[in-house]
């Protein structure tokens, strides 16, 4: 329920508030966003097997976001941060897909 | 959530989310936090990229691409402009030459039509009355056209009946002088166009023209009108040969 209410409270505020993108996190927002897309993901599915745990999400999702953004810092840095975005998309989607897949399972059992 | 799952075993997947749901643990408050943090992020993402047309956010390496893609199509653009330029450069010359093809070959064609005698023509030139009084030989009226021809008539009609050209043929009857098949009667008026004093040179010089009619016994009369009209024109059907071909 507090999840819940957590989420809807940050997309109102990013709609009210309306900030501005600093020009040096740009390339690093979207990456971001996803990789913390598919940690959320990764969490449910956990709760949902039973096993879900505070700290492992804390850690997870706030890793997931780093190394995302990493990535394709380094990426930018070695002349191919477009590439490597794409194939950190690829594989977050993919892993977006497989723990869709595992919470579907579990809420409608097929 | 469907509350009509009551005989599934206890720990399933949907009651712990109802559980979760009615009774939120301590937990939940940091997941809110998180979620807030990617609710927000994602938000604020979506505006920029609805907002943002500009290269603004660009990679260095887009930037470049797009450079170098802009540059390559205006490249390609620019060599499509040069070769259609070219080609319509082409066909303009193409053009211009076939018209002044055309130009040419209709000049010829109006000179022939002149010269063949198919169409009514005026200029400069002579009219020239002969035997008001006395008779002309045939020698001398075949004798003055001669003349006049060698003097450069471009154009020579006889009576205002007969348009002579190049097949026009002359033949002395008891009725008179016969020209192309039509009888013509004394007085004869030749109407000549050509350089008025050229002809007048041609026809009076010694021993020419003037003085053959007059040694006939005929009287000879040269006016030079502002213009003369030769109105008499040769049909095309007269004209065109029956037997002779061109040889290639």
């Amino acid at each position: 329920m507090i999840a819940v209410l957590g989420l809807l409270v940050g997309v109102v505020l990013g709609l009210v508030l309306q900030p501005d993108v600093p020009l040096g996190l740009e390339p690093y927002l979207p990456i971001a966003v996803v990789a913390a897309l598919d940690a959320a993901f990764g969490g449910l599915r956990a709760f949902l097997d039973g096993i879900f745990d505070d700290k492992v999400f804390v850690i997870s999702f706030v890793s997931n976001v780093v190394i995302a953004a990493a990535i394709v810092y380094v990426g930018d840095r070695l002349g191919v941060g477009g590439q490597l975005s794409t194939g950190v998309i690829v594989v977050l989607g993919i892993r977006i897909f497989s723990n869709v897949a595992a919470i579907r399972r579990h809420l409608f059992h097929a | 959530m469907p509350d009509s799952v009551p005989d599934e075993q206890p720990r399933d997947g949907r009651e712990r989310l109802k559980e979760a749901f009615r009774r939120p643990g301590r937990g939940q408050v940091v997941v809110a936090v998180l979620l807030a943090a990617v609710g927000f992020g994602a938000v604020t993402q979506v505006n920029a990229n609805e907002n943002n047309d500009t290269y603004a956010g660009y990679r260095q390496q887009d930037l470049i691409d797009a450079l170098s893609g802009l540059a390559g199509a205006s490249e390609r653009a620019r060599s499509e402009i040069e070769r259609l330029e070219q080609s319509r450069a082409d066909l303009l010359d193409r053009t211009e030459r076939r018209r002044a093809a055309l130009e040419q070959a209709q000049q010829e064609a109006d000179d022939l039509t002149v010269l063949a005698g198919l169409v009514p023509v005026s200029g400069p030139g002579l009219t020239i009355r002969l035997a008001d009084e006395g008779t002309v030989s045939i020698n001398s009226m075949l004798d003055l056209v001669q003349e006049l021809r060698s003097a450069g008539a471009e154009a020579i009609e006889i009576d205002g009946q007969v348009r002579l050209v190049v097949s026009s043929a002359f033949e002395a009857t008891e009725e008179g002088l016969v020209v192309d098949g039509v009888l013509l009667e004394a007085p004869y008026v030749v109407d000549v166009i050509g350089e008025p004093s050229a002809l007048r040179g041609a026809i009076s010089f010694p021993g020419g023209p003037e003085d053959s009619v007059e040694d006939d016994g005929a009287t000879i009369a040269v006016e030079q009108p502002e213009t003369v009209e030769v109105e008499t024109v040769v049909t095309e059907s007269d004209a065109a040969p029956d037997l002779a071909e061109p040889v290639e």
